[in-house]
């Protein structure tokens, strides 16, 4: 019996159990990540992070929580009431759908039930997490338009942008693993990587999806949306109290979702590291979700590694990347492995495959170099003649040449 | 070339002229972009976090401030117990966020304060206004004010944090007489401020040691 014929007999109040255990899942990670990663962050820069309120401060980011639900709730004169309010729902709610079709575990057994634990499971389970990923972009934008002030505008736009397009090359990335799993439903995708994860199989979609979701979640390096030294706090700078909160539960089950969506494509969901299969049967078949959220924990870990390394991206650099790379190079990508893939259904002789995959190889490898080339060029084009007269005047000093000791006398 | 033989020359290398155009040679070493070396940052936060952290717990762990670390302000007194502030308000002159408030008054026969003519009758300084620059004790003529090592002043309210004369004045240390007391026999102002004045001397009043 497959996954989705397993939740089909699903009783009523199983699903609602189900529901619960995965909205109580993504809160208490969120917590944790929270402060997990001001945890980390500090040790990245030599300092200890919280660790006041509860042991090792573990309790910080529910007192954060406490704290912000207390604060006076402001609504600025200008903003659009019924759009400002309805934002950050959109934002927090959507970020929780996308965990209905996660596939947390394989075949288990819930209060006397045979199931997995997953909500649901769709055919096009992917896109639907696409999908919803794109609806709560609104929340971003509609709080950026609705704050009736110019920061949270600019922000919610260069957001709009970036998540767009960093949407186009993720939905790429995805292209090559439902051409392999011959399926976009998630349950099914994890069951096709039991030998092999599409990580390593399609390691250039993995690398792809990588960069694309930390610009999806608007995370460091492409943080641009809350750009601090440029646009104050980006689109929630109006935002304060219980609707400021739902923004940040929502970037972080965000990271937590995106998370969750690479382990399933990508790291064999919850499948055991290889070598350690037999570990999947321990707890009755409970055991995957440990190393689900293991998975999602390395994840989040190189997030917040990403954040702790890497400076802010100009906006402009970070949208040519996205074009300009990102894109082709996933459309490229997807070309070579559809290619090999209806090779191998066709039945081709290894020595075509070889031949083909050789020939993708050596094309690839003429092409950056004389990339290189090109850049090395107009890199020495760049040299200034140190013989001409500055651009700039120059008053007339006896005894001296001032073209030389402006240009340096090398020329 | 000999810097006099034109005047202009020195100057155009303090400009920097000629060492900024021998410095803005093209950058053709492409290494420090390189996919690798860029890496290396990525090792460097990774290693940071099993170093050492140099966070202190504060309140729990305190760490010594440096030797001459500017803290709360102290009024000094002389060996006998008198006190060193003569009430001339040079340092609330010098301050420059008027945080200090002197008031002088009279010393007489029958209440000395300090040796001489004046004494601090009413001496604040307001720590929501000083900034810890130092300047009142470079303008004390006597050494009266000086600035001791403690920097825990945070309060509740404004009021306790304009400390009078009583919060600021130095303690009374063994030999010491609590003013107002008449001078030490024989001596005069001159004598206190060479430092000539050993401690109370019984004449002077019934030594209590603190």
């Amino acid at each position: 019996m497959n996954a989705a014929s397993l939740i089909s007999n699903d009783p009523g109040w199983l699903i609602a159990v189900k529901g619960l255990i995965v909205f109580v899942l993504c809160v208490v990670l969120t917590l944790m990540s929270v402060w997990g990663e001001r945890r980390i962050v500090a040790r990245m820069q030599m300092r200890l992070g919280p660790n006041r309120v509860g042991p090792f401060g573990l309790l910080q980011s529910l007192a954060d929580g406490v704290k912000l639900a207390l604060k006076e709730d402001l609504i600025p004169k200008a903003a659009d009431r019924i759009v400002f309010v309805i934002a950050p729902v959109i934002s927090a709610t959507t970020c929780f759908m996308s965990f209905a079709v996660m596939p947390l575990t394989g075949k288990v057994t819930l209060f006397g039930h045979s199931t997995v634990m997953q909500l649901t499971d769709l055919p096009v389970g992917v896109l639907y997490v696409l999908a919803i990923a794109s609806v709560g972009v609104y929340g971003i934008v509609l709080a950026g338009w609705s704050s009736g002030s110019t920061y949270p505008l600019l922000g919610g736009l260069r957001s709009s942008a970036q998540v767009i397009s960093y949407e186009v090359a993720m939905g790429l990335s995805l292209v090559a693993v439902f051409i392999y799993a011959g399926s976009m439903s998630t349950s099914d995708i994890v069951a096709a990587q039991q030998k092999w994860w599409f990580g390593v199989v399609l390691f250039p979609s993995f690398i792809i999806y990588m960069i694309s979701m930390v610009g999806e979640t608007n995370r460091a390096p492409f943080d641009l949306a809350e750009a601090e030294g440029e646009l104050v706090g980006g689109f929630h700078t109006e935002y304060s109290s219980l609707k400021f909160a739902l923004f940040f539960l929502a970037e972080y089950v965000n990271i937590v979702a995106v998370s969750s969506l690479a382990t399933t494509l990508f790291l064999g969901g919850y499948h055991a590291l290889p070598g350690l299969g037999f570990t999947e049967s321990w707890l009755g078949g409970w055991f995957g979700m440990v190393w689900f959220f293991a998975k999602v924990i390395g994840f989040f870990y190189l997030f917040v590694w990403l954040r702790g390394t890497l400076p802010r991206m100009r906006y402009d650099q970070f949208m040519k990347f996205g074009w300009k790379v990102l894109i082709p190079v996933s459309l490229l990508w997807i070309l070579v492995v559809a290619t090999l893939r209806v090779m191998s259904a066709r039945g081709e002789p290894r020595a075509v495959i070889a031949a083909f995959t050789f020939g993708v190889v050596l094309l690839i490898m003429a092409a950056s170099s004389l990339y290189e080339r090109s850049v090395r060029n107009a890199t020495i084009d760049q040299i200034p003649d140190s013989s001409t007269e500055p651009s700039f005047p120059v008053p007339h000093v006896a005894g001296i040449n001032r073209v030389e000791s402006i240009n340096g006398s090398n020329g | 070339m000999d810097p006099m033989d034109n005047e202009l020359t020195p100057r155009d290398n303090e400009f920097g002229l000629a060492k900024a155009a021998a410095e803005s040679a093209p950058i053709l070493d492409q290494s420090a972009g390189s996919f690798f070396k860029q890496l290396q940052g990525f090792w460097v936060t990774f290693i940071m976090q099993f170093k050492k952290v140099n966070t202190v717990q504060y309140p729990e762990v305190k760490e010594p401030t440096a030797e001459r670390f500017h803290g709360r302000h102290q009024l000094n007194r002389h060996p006998d117990g008198l006190e060193k502030c003569i009430g001339c308000e040079l340092c609330a002159w010098a301050c420059p966020a008027d945080a200090i408030y002197v008031e002088g008054g009279d010393n007489t026969p029958d209440a000395q304060f300090s040796p001489g003519e004046r004494y601090g009758k009413v001496y604040q300084i307001n720590y929501l206004r000083c900034v810890f620059c130092g300047l009142c004790i470079e303008a004390c003529p006597t050494r009266a004010l000086t600035m001791t090592n403690e920097y825990e002043l945070a309060d509740e309210s404004r009021s306790k944090l304009i400390f009078e004369k009583e919060d600021l004045l130095a303690p009374l240390r063994a030999g010491m007489l609590m003013p107002p007391h008449p001078m030490y026999p024989g001596s005069t102002d001159t004598t206190y401020y060479k430092g000539e004045v050993p401690g109370a001397d019984p004449s002077q009043g019934a030594t209590t040691n603190v």
